[in-house]
């Protein structure tokens, strides 16, 4: 398999310049790298822009209704465990309308990969703000700002008791690259957010972590093992001060001293997520990107069939005609 | 005292008292030993609303309804010969539907000032005292204080041992019905399996009450109820969400898939789950989702992969479920949606039985999204009409809605059931082959305009599907005007279609050109064959058909209802049924419509009858 065999006759059809692409063309390269067949992989989607995503690829595919598609996979996958299946949602689709099935998807730990992605903006609706929309955010429905609080999104799949989450952006491809092969790589759910930018109705939200002059002081990329760092030449590190995170100038810190990220404690992953501050307010931590949380639990369909085998080597397989009469009967001569 | 046995054809007992009385189990232990002995017989339990409502209250009042007899039992009866009650707020609750001249069997300890004034019974009054209930014959035992002291020495609690009040009563009644005590004493044997003490306290209260009927003077009649004439073989007692459970696990098995179940709790369709998650050795997949979409959606994911794809709910639940049929419809994947109906709208009456779904059923989604419908008639047709909606899921690649109700779902019947061997297959084509050259098209279909089930997993059949209009054949997305219309047709063919597929309509009883058809669907079935039964006995030129594939109908529908001068069409909603009917084929049809959460009662249906043949 090679990206030009996910290629499908339709049209893409994102506004120009959307990020979109960008991550279409990143999951098209990473998935032949992975060993699946095509046959056995399985891309469904509720409703926005990023949820036209399965028409794109050439896989097995399901374009569902808004904010279903966690729903949809878990039928799916209660029932074909065989299968690799992924799925594509937005802000409002997984946040929104979709939150209910999103977070009950998480804690059963369904084996799915779940490619959130966030523009802080109802993009098909034409311009409306959404849950990850921040405060104060002037949109098509919010002409005097914002007043909802936001969802953190990475905070808010730790407290679903998430098993894998990552967080990426469309326009650093070589690290989403790698964190797509990480979330497939994990057997159970894994989320991604991929912070994507909307360019015709929320440009720019997150070029304070994208551009140059600016990405190095705002951004902070976890590696498993490795202390956090971050600044020119990472000249910043990060240290744990009781359970507060602290920035500090490495010129006067030993790196020994620092954070050394491990995705397996819940407890810091905690602590990473909340490092949510607005980028452009004074003293901000710098925004996290990576794998935040990683750990093994049991799988909800492996669960599911292995009571059923489990049962059924007790009791030994159902005979029909034994259920059709029950324990009772009785006859009329 | 001699005491005189009397030979009745059909008795309706009602069990009566608190719902912590243990109502149901001695109602159902009667039910299983009068089927056991061979009577016909039909059942309804009537639950208060809440689980708990506080003791001795109206409000927690539990019934338990049985009509058992010699001859064929079509409904559990619609006025009383016997209601057994266990405090003042049963005998309130329930009086009205005791005939008169019916026993009243009292728990005298139920009928102290407590009791009577948690009944508001105003001060001073007690009805089995003040010759209000002259036109019954009461009898009255102070069942308390017997229990009490046949478990004397027992060593069991008070409480413990007043719980085996029902016992005593359902002893009493085996007495006065000369029927053995063997079945319920092996129920007992087993339930208690694992606190022998309590096998001992029950079997011992329960031949308290046998041997107080015969050693007290009070009781100077019995009753006899001869086994029932009923066609030769084997049966068993079932309710209808069992047999619902059953015929959804008979597809499975006969369809060669596995059985997935999406559901969410709720009155009256949870036992269907209940029943459903005990089988896991036939490879069944419940799944309790966190709310009803999810529990539909999920079953269009299981669909999607090649197994059976089964969600249930009641009315409210349904509604929640809309988006997602449309969803299924235009994936055009097979899906049962059960729906056991319940007095609505909104929460409406989630305990009482209401038809008020059928129009939510056959037109209740956004756009021209036809489905099929089919509805069960009786508690043990369940196990067909499921079993049909699963058929025509899959073999015609559709969203199936099967109509239950509350009534049937929760009544009991004897059937005679099926063994497998007599049960035809379904027919399951999965896709295996590209069908257009060396392309898949995932919309092109066959002579029943059905297309193929392509499941993951098959090389060179990857496609996507989804809910957007599609190009016709090839499945993209189109919002072409030509297609749009195009589409729409051709899923209402494809739904039309179907009745080349199911029976013709038949009629149940009377002849094919009398004055009056009365045209029923779903759970009405056994009051309207009784009530017909009756007027045909009495000579009126009555007929009576009972549908139960709603939509499409059986193609003959139109020409048999256009033999007769009158259609009646009885339902327990506001005119739903009558609605499509007048629609489709421009008849003037009259409505007969009762919308209380009660059953039809055989006199109503003849009095309406009546008044068209004036």
């Amino acid at each position: 398999m090679t990206p030009k065999d996910l290629v499908t006759d339709q049209e893409v059809r994102w506004c120009p310049g959307c990020g979109d692409y960008s991550i279409l063309k990143q999951v098209q390269t990473v998935i032949p790298e992975l060993g699946l067949k095509r046959e056995n992989i399985v891309f469904i989607s509720g409703i926005g822009c990023s949820s036209r995503f399965p028409y794109y690829m050439e896989t097995y595919g399901m374009h569902s209704i808004h904010g279903r598609a966690t729903a949809i996979a878990s039928g799916l996958k209660s029932v074909r465990n065989d299968l690799s299946v992924w799925l594509v949602t937005g802000d409002g689709d997984s946040m929104s309308i979709g939150g209910n099935h999103f977070i009950h998807l998480l804690r059963r730990n369904f084996d799915v990969n779940i490619l959130l992605f966030n523009n802080e903006i109802y993009g098909l609706t034409k311009g409306q703000y959404s849950p990850t929309s921040h405060e104060g955010q002037i949109t098509k429905s919010s002409p005097y700002g914002v007043i909802d609080h936001a969802f953190n999104p990475v905070a808010l799949c730790l407290g679903a008791d998430a098993t894998f989450v990552a967080r990426a952006m469309d326009r650093d491809p070589i690290q989403l690259r790698d964190v797509l092969k990480r979330a497939h790589l994990h057997k159970g759910s894994s989320v991604l957010e991929i912070y994507q930018n909307c360019n015709v109705f929320n440009d720019g939200a997150f070029e304070i972590f994208t551009e140059k002059a600016t990405k190095k002081l705002t951004t902070l990329f976890v590696n498993q093992g490795q202390p956090l760092l971050f600044g020119e030449n990472n000249n910043k590190g990060i240290i744990l001060d009781g359970f507060h995170a602290r920035v500090v100038d490495m010129e006067q810190t030993s790196a020994n001293d620092l954070w050394i990220h491990d995705e397996k404690d819940r407890i810091k992953a905690g602590i990473l997520a909340r490092m949510f501050d607005d980028p452009s307010s004074e003293g901000a931590m710098p925004r996290p990107f990576g794998v935040f949380y990683a750990e093994s639990r049991p799988c909800y369909e492996d669960l599911l069939n292995n009571q059923i085998a489990e049962i059924t080597s007790k009791r030994g397989k159902g005979n029909l005609d034994d259920i059709l009469k029950g324990n009772s009967v009785w006859e009329i001569q | 005292m001699s005491i005189d046995t009397e030979i009745k054809e059909d008795v309706t007992i009602m069990f009566a008292g608190d719902s912590g009385d243990g109502i149901q189990l001695a109602g159902t232990q009667f039910t299983d030993t009068a089927a056991l002995f061979g009577n016909d017989i039909s059942t309804f339990p009537n639950f208060p609303a809440e689980i708990r409502a506080p003791q001795g209250t109206l409000a927690g009042v539990s019934g338990f309804q049985l009509h058992f007899g010699s001859v064929e039992m079509n409904t559990p009866g619609d006025a009383l010969d016997v209601l057994v009650v266990m405090n003042a707020a049963a005998l309130k609750a329930n009086l009205k539907s005791l005939k008169k001249g019916g026993i009243i069997l009292a728990n005298s300890d139920g009928f102290d000032p407590k009791n009577l004034k948690l009944a508001k019974y105003p001060e001073g009054v007690n009805p089995l005292k003040d010759g209000s209930l002259d036109a019954y014959r009461i009898f009255e035992i102070d069942v308390t204080k017997h229990t009490k002291s046949a478990l004397a020495g027992s060593g069991l609690g008070t409480k413990e041992a007043e719980r085996s009040k029902n016992m005593f009563v359902l002893g009493f009644i085996y007495w006065m019905y000369h029927r053995n005590m063997d079945h319920s004493i092996r129920f007992i044997e087993e339930k208690f399996k694992k606190r022998p003490e309590l096998i001992e306290a029950n079997i011992k209260v329960l031949k308290a009450g046998y041997n107080f009927g015969e050693t007290s003077e009070a009781f100077n009649s019995r009753y006899e109820v001869k086994a029932a004439t009923m066609p030769k073989g084997t049966y068993r007692g079932v309710m209808g969400n069992q047999a619902t459970a059953l015929g959804l696990i008979t597809a499975a098995e006969k369809s060669g898939l596995t059985l997935f179940y999406g559901s969410y709790p709720i009155t009256p369709a949870s036992d269907v789950l209940h029943e459903l998650s005990k089988h896991k050795n036939f490879g069944v997949k419940t799944f309790q989702a966190e709310d009803e979409i999810a529990a539909i959606c999920a079953a269009i994911g299981a669909s999607f992969g090649g197994s059976l794809g089964v969600t249930a709910s009641s009315g409210p639940g349904i509604a929640l479920k809309t988006e997602a049929i449309g969803l299924a419809l235009m994936l055009e994947l097979p899906l049962v949606i059960i729906n056991v109906q319940r007095g609505g709208p909104s929460t409406g009456m989630p305990t009482k039985t209401e038809q008020a779904d059928l129009l939510q059923a056959v037109y209740g989604r956004n756009g021209e999204a036809p489905v099929a419908v089919v509805a069960a008639s009786t508690p043990s047709d369940c196990f067909k009409m499921v079993f049909e909606a699963c058929r025509i899921a899959i073999e015609h690649m559709t969203p199936v809605i099967f109509l239950s109700d509350g009534y049937i779902a929760n009544g009991a019947e004897p059937w005679r059931f099926p063994k497998s061997n007599e049960i035809e297959n379904i027919d399951v084509r999965f896709a295996r082959e590209k069908n257009k050259g060396d392309k898949f098209m995932p919309y092109l279909r066959d002579e029943k305009l059905v297309r193929p089930w392509a499941i993951p997993g098959v090389p060179g059949l990857e496609h996507r599907i989804g809910g957007i209009e599609k190009e016709d054949v090839t499945g993209n997305i189109s919002y072409d005007p030509d297609n749009h219309e195009h589409m729409v047709k051709t899923r209402a063919a494809k739904i039309e279609k179907i009745a080349d597929f199911i029976p013709l309509q038949q009629i149940d009883n009377g002849s094919a050109d009398a004055e009056v058809l009365i045209l029923g669907w779903g759970g009405t079935y056994g009051a309207l064959k009784n009530a017909t039964a009756e007027l045909v006995a009495e000579g009126k030129s009555v007929a009576h058909a009972h549908l139960k594939y709603m939509h499409p109908f059986p193609k003959n529908l139109g020409d048999l209802l256009r033999n007769h001068k009158h259609v009646l069409i009885p339902e327990l909603n506001n005119g739903q049924l009558i609605k499509m009917i007048r629609d489709k084929f421009l008849i003037d049809a009259k409505g007969l419509n009762k919308i209380q959460g009660l059953p039809f009662y055989t006199a109503d249906i003849k009095n309406a009858v009546n008044q068209l043949l004036k």
